[in-house]
């Protein structure tokens, strides 16, 4: 089933940032958001993910089928890499954490407190979380943030082996990951800034 | 949502998890409330109840601000409102978590302290089963202000405002309940009431935490 997005509007703190963007994501392939800073990049993601509710527009393929991952990987420090691993996959409904290990190269870290990671070992164990989700559509805002290159190579070669089971991703980024992907700057969508400004008028 | 109270639990109990924060406090209280009303047996006998209901509450209201907020600060909170588990699922095990590590040890530490205090014999058992049955209210009432106050840097203090009218007739119906048992009377009334209010809590609590933790995590 494709991620069918139509028309959608985003707004941020009640300030309209994004109108009228439309884009279609088939199982299998990849689509990079590009844009400059504040130009709406998290927010139309975060309204993807179900957080916060569209202005208007419709999402239509999405619900229940995302992995989110933002900017913060919700790791507990107290807890090891396998007991963080072990939670996500038991919210989601049980995948195996050993692919997922293996994947972003955690194996030789399972029993390390995830406290005691370098920011790189977390955001990789913070991705390494999507892989044991099981979810078909995968969300993800920035995700290559503190990667040195290999580990943004695993990311890469975890992305195409997703998409090779038939999921898909939406990825915020700006370097390239070397991937078959459509790329949607969403720079041309930026909203006009006094679009919402209609419904309180009628009160003033 | 058994992995999540096992995850909340695990992390209550390693260090920094706040484990006994609330139960060191209820000692402190009930330790320093003989000094501070001077050695008077019969006195202490009579506010016994009452005292250790107020230590127990303001116990609990303690660590409610690390309830949801440790969550929201480390992004863990939006990626379970991405998951398939309910918003109120999540709220509900939230306090659950929070009464097994919080509300219980106090339940089980109150006849020790109600020695201190001189709590009459008949007192025990209304002061642990009142408050068996009225600490789960507390949490669950103190998981909806967490949820209120949940993006607010250092909220503790409103939140304890939004929560203390809340509590007022949990704590009510239970130091009376305790209060009328220690005193040898008939404590049912005032004991199924609390019941009832905690049930109340439990069943619509949930609703309304997971619909304010909605809105503030946009």
């Amino acid at each position: 089933m494709d991620l069918v997005v139509s028309e959608l509007a985003v707004a941020r703190g009640g300030m309209p940032i994004l109108a009228g963007v439309s884009f279609a994501l088939a199982p299998g392939s990849t689509l990079v958001l590009r844009g400059p800073n504040g130009s709406g990049k998290t927010t139309l993601l975060r309204t993807v993910a179900g957080l916060q509710p569209a202005l208007s527009g419709r999402i239509e393929g999405a619900n229940e089928r995302i992995a989110y991952s933002a900017h913060a990987d919700g790791l507990k420090a107290a807890l090891t890499v396998a007991e963080n691993l072990d939670f996500w996959a038991a919210v989601f409904g049980g995948g195996p954490i050993a692919p997922a290990l293996d994947a972003f190269d955690l194996r030789g870290l399972a029993a390390r407190r995830a406290g005691h990671l370098s920011a790189g070992q977390k955001r990789r164990l913070g991705l390494a979380r999507l892989m044991v989700t099981g979810q078909p559509i995968w969300v993800l805002d920035e995700p290559t943030v503190s990667l040195d290159a290999a580990s943004v190579a695993l990311f890469a070669n975890a992305v195409r082996g997703h998409l090779a089971g038939g999921g898909s991703a939406l990825i915020a980024t700006h370097i390239d990951l070397g991937l078959e992907a459509d790329v949607l700057d969403v720079t041309p969508f930026r909203a006009l800034a006094n679009a919402m400004d209609s419904v309180d008028e009628a009160f003033l | 949502m058994r992995a999540l109270l096992v995850r909340d639990l695990r992390l209550a109990l390693r260090a920094g998890g706040g484990f006994g924060l609330g139960l060191a406090f209820f000692l402190i209280v009930v330790v320093l409330v003989p000094f501070s009303v001077g050695p008077v047996p019969d006195l202490l006998a009579r506010i016994a109840a009452g005292v250790l209901w107020l230590g127990a509450l303001l116990a609990c209201l303690l660590s409610l601000d690390r309830l949801l907020a440790v969550d929201w600060e480390d992004g863990a909170l939006d990626l379970l409102a991405t998951s398939p588990l309910p918003l109120e699922g999540v709220v509900l095990v939230k306090a659950v978590a929070h009464w097994l590590t919080t509300g219980l040890p106090l339940v089980l530490v109150a006849p020790v302290l109600g020695i201190l205090l001189n709590l009459s014999e008949a007192g025990y058992v209304p002061v642990v089963v009142s408050l068996a049955l009225g600490t789960p209210a507390l949490s669950m009432i103190g998981a909806f202000g967490a949820a209120l106050t949940v993006g607010i840097k250092r909220g503790g203090l409103l939140l304890s405002l939004l929560v203390l009218p809340l509590y007022v007739p949990t704590l009510i119906f239970g130091a009376e309940a305790a209060r009328r048992g220690a005193a040898g009377l008939d404590a049912s009334t005032p004991m199924l009431l609390m019941a009832g209010i905690t049930g109340c809590v439990l069943a619509l609590m949930p609703f309304a935490a997971a619909a304010v933790l909605r809105v503030n995590l946009r």
